[in-house]
């Protein structure tokens, strides 16, 4: 019978103001297999820590449990803690007082007390039979794939390949640059973005440690962080041409689309040739676009004295559109309408917004510049609608601030499309399996602290991929994301919890039940010895192959079968 | 009726007015302090507003930019340092300068009377003052009581003075007189 010692934590009264500790001491000290037995204010602090320790050594102890708050926030410090005092950490258990006791019982003391008790000798039950285990070391392939050759990817992947790990980028089209290689002038102080963009890519291109695809697309990804296979095809003078590679860790950086303007009929989007949106201006800003940079009506080709942009052009409209702000507009119309007054200086320039968020630094004052500087009216109201009469375009609207309506005689309408998902990110989720939100955007593993990882370990973003976003952020988040990568790649191998599914492989009948039972595709057969195995990366210990299991051949480590029913018998026991 | 912004107005009362006016982003505080506000059809940040869209006549024709009384409340209260109150001298010169017709005729003739006696006096001479006000108000009988209070305390002197730099008022008056119109 191992020496068991059992640490009660009052969490200040977060635990004891409910549970009676003492007298849960008092109770669990009659068990003879509990050596020792004591209650103390914080476990989780230094002198309660210290408490585990010393009686470790003191009264020899096999097991220690903590009865306190869930595992899921300190059971690495009370294995660390046991560890430290030379017990193995998985003789460490956790009894979960508070979340699932103190927490939902405020009323009732007594039973609450009751259930500490119980909750407690279950997992003396069970501590009986842990097996001492050693964490599983897997190998780790020290290789990133970057996927998209924007200004997000190109980052994401120097950074990457700058600390000596090879990167593979794919990149759908045939050039580098993505988006931004579309756009002209950058806010905040209007320089070619093409000179910077230019350095980038002659960076990737000369890279000894980048391998970049153009005109390739991934198309499987299979294994796990530290040991992905990734299927790349690449278009080769019209023959698609295959690769596989090992991969330790992925970055998605696939960008944006701008949502069609077909869609906005009020706007005459795609109906009318001289209403546009942002992008088509910037090709039109761009020295080498269509115009040569000159800004031109795409119906007669002359110069527009009096142009017209609407913001908001299916953002924050969560009846029709996509209901959340685009976050670049309010910056790039600023932008293109200084550009547009710089050109044609005696040329009007009239913006419709609701609200304008320039959240940036200098951004307001850019914003500012462009009223007072360069006399561009913005007028607070979406516009209602655009038509086109006489070679005119009409734009209707109210200024809302003095409650007139106001109608601009344009030449020129650009509309600031929403910025959405790309149409096969979707696609490209499943494939990785990772998700998007309800409206295609890649999720983040957590919107404040965890904003560049994925729910699925080794998968990373950056980018518009994620979220609209524009440069400077775009560029931050892909050398968070690199970072990532990179802490990933400094170990030595990768380490994963051994408390997971495990065969005996005399048991096992190879039914292969547990195969289609298991949600994270870590059961598979042997390929000829008739037997199941297990994935000890992608196991989770969830137990769903324990259950279906007909011969009890699979196990989970330190929750076997045998341990739940001692469980359940010592809980039935009082009964 | 839609109104047509006419974006070339801004930058005249700007350059008239030396008021950044297109810095104007309507947080309101110049209309919430004015004491004159409550009377006006169009507050100072409306006034604005209109000079952004260029909404001319509308601006020219109001009451509202005489009703001002000047007490620059607004303009030190304003984020954008912009000083409503010289934004709409700067209209009521242009207003004067069209021979648009003013909004509040008796405003407009106090402002005469005053500026006639110091181009006269080269200072203010409070009768001379009140008489041609009242002649051209034609409003003669009301204020009767407080001016026999002011003149029994000797506030109204009987004869005017001229002052003795009469030379540099007039030269003033040259400098900053009709010339400057819209």
């Amino acid at each position: 019978m191992k020496r068991v010692g059992v640490f009660v934590c009052h969490c200040g009264t977060n635990i004891a103001g409910t549970v009676d500790v003492e007298r849960v001491i008092e109770e669990i000290r009659k068990y003879p297999e509990i050596v020792y037995a004591v209650d103390y204010k914080y476990m989780c602090s230094d002198p309660g820590q210290r408490l585990i320790r010393d009686h470790i050594r003191q009264d020899r102890l096999d097991a220690v449990i903590v009865a306190a708050c869930s595992p899921a926030m300190h059971e690495t410090t009370f294995r660390r803690t046991g560890e430290s005092a030379g017990l193995n950490p998985y003789q460490v258990e956790i009894a979960n007082i508070r979340e699932q006791d103190s927490w939902v019982h405020q009323a009732h003391r007594e039973a609450a007390t009751a259930k500490a008790i119980e909750t407690i000798r279950t997992i003396v039950a069970k501590v009986q039979y842990n097996e001492s285990l050693l964490p599983i070391y897997l190998p780790l392939v020290k290789r990133a794939l970057v996927i998209g050759g924007g200004i997000a990817g190109m980052q994401a992947a120097l950074d990457v390949a700058d600390a000596g790990y090879p990167v593979v980028l794919v990149e759908k089209s045939d050039h580098l640059g993505g988006r931004m290689a579309e756009l002209s002038g950058l806010y905040l102080n209007l320089e070619d973005g093409a000179a910077h963009l230019a350095a980038r890519i002659e960076a990737v291109q000369r890279h000894p440690n980048i391998q970049l695809l153009l005109n390739a697309q991934v198309t499987g990804v299979g294994g796990y962080v530290g040991n992905f296979t990734v299927q790349v095809s690449q278009q080769v003078e019209g023959e698609l041409v295959p690769y596989t590679f090992d991969i330790g860790a992925i970055v998605v950086a696939t960008g944006y689309d701008l949502y069609r303007q077909e869609r906005l009929g009020e706007y005459g989007g795609g109906r009318y040739p001289d209403v546009i949106d942002g992008l088509q201006m910037e090709a039109m800003l761009r020295p080498d676009g269509p115009t040569a940079g000159r800004i031109l009506r795409p119906s007669d080709g002359r110069v527009p004295k009096e142009v017209v942009w609407v913001q908001c052009a299916g953002s924050r409209d969560p009846e029709l559109h996509m209901p959340y702000c685009s976050k670049v507009c309010c910056m790039y119309v600023a932008k293109q309408a200084i550009l547009y007054r710089q050109q044609v200086p005696d040329g009007q320039a009239t913006v419709f917004y609701i609200d304008i968020r320039s959240q940036g630094k200098g951004y307001e004052e850019f914003v500012q510049r462009a009223m007072e500087e360069h006399s561009v009216l913005y007028i607070r109201g979406k516009a209602s609608k655009v038509f086109q009469e006489n070679g005119r375009v009409t734009v209707w609207g109210v200024d809302t601030l003095t409650g007139l309506p106001v109608e601009v005689q344009a030449d020129l309408v650009v509309l600031a499309t929403a910025t959405v998902a790309r149409a096969d990110a979707v696609e490209l989720a499943q494939r990785l399996r990772i998700s998007t939100d309800a409206t295609g955007f890649f999720n983040e593993a957590h919107p404040k602290l965890r904003p560049v990882e994925t729910n699925t370990a080794g998968i990373f973003l950056a980018g518009a991929a994620q979220f609209p976003k524009d440069i400077p952020e775009t560029v931050a988040q892909a050398s968070g994301a690199a970072s990532k990568v990179l802490s990933l790649f400094s170990q030595r191998q990768m380490v994963a919890e051994p408390t997971i599914a495990t065969v005996d492989v005399d048991l096992c009948s190879g039914c292969g039940l547990c195969v289609p039972a298991c949600p994270y595709n870590a059961r598979e057969m042997h390929p000829w010895r008739g037997y199941s195995v297990v994935h000890e990366a992608l196991c989770q210990g969830c137990g769903a192959c324990m259950m279906v299991c007909p011969n009890k051949a699979t196990r989970v480590r330190n929750l076997s079968t045998g341990q739940v029913l001692r469980m359940m018998e010592a809980y039935l026991e009082r009964l | 009726m839609a109104i047509q912004p006419d974006l070339s107005f801004a930058p005249r009362v700007a350059e008239l007015s030396h008021q950044p006016v297109q810095r104007c982003y309507y947080c309101l505080r110049c209309s919430a302090g004015c004491p004159a506000a409550p009377f006006m059809e169009y507050t100072p940040a409306q006034i604005l507003r209109l000079v952004q869209l260029g909404q001319k006549e509308t601006l020219l024709r109001s009451s509202a930019i005489w009703l001002c009384i000047g007490c620059e409340t607004c303009g030190t209260r304003c984020p954008n340092e912009i000083h409503a109150g010289a934004v709409i001298d700067a209209l009521r010169q242009m207003a004067v300068a069209e021979g648009v017709p003013v909004g509040e005729r008796t405003v407009f003739q106090l402002h005469r009377a005053f500026l006639d006696s110091i181009r006269t006096w080269g200072r203010l001479h409070e009768l001379t003052m009140l008489m041609q006000y009242k002649l051209t108000s034609r409003d003669l009988f009301s204020d009767l009581d407080m001016g026999l209070d002011m003149f029994r305390k000797g506030k109204i002197h009987p004869w005017p003075k001229r002052i003795k730099g009469m030379a540099q008022v007039k030269g003033l008056f040259e400098v900053t007189g009709e010339r400057q119109t819209g």
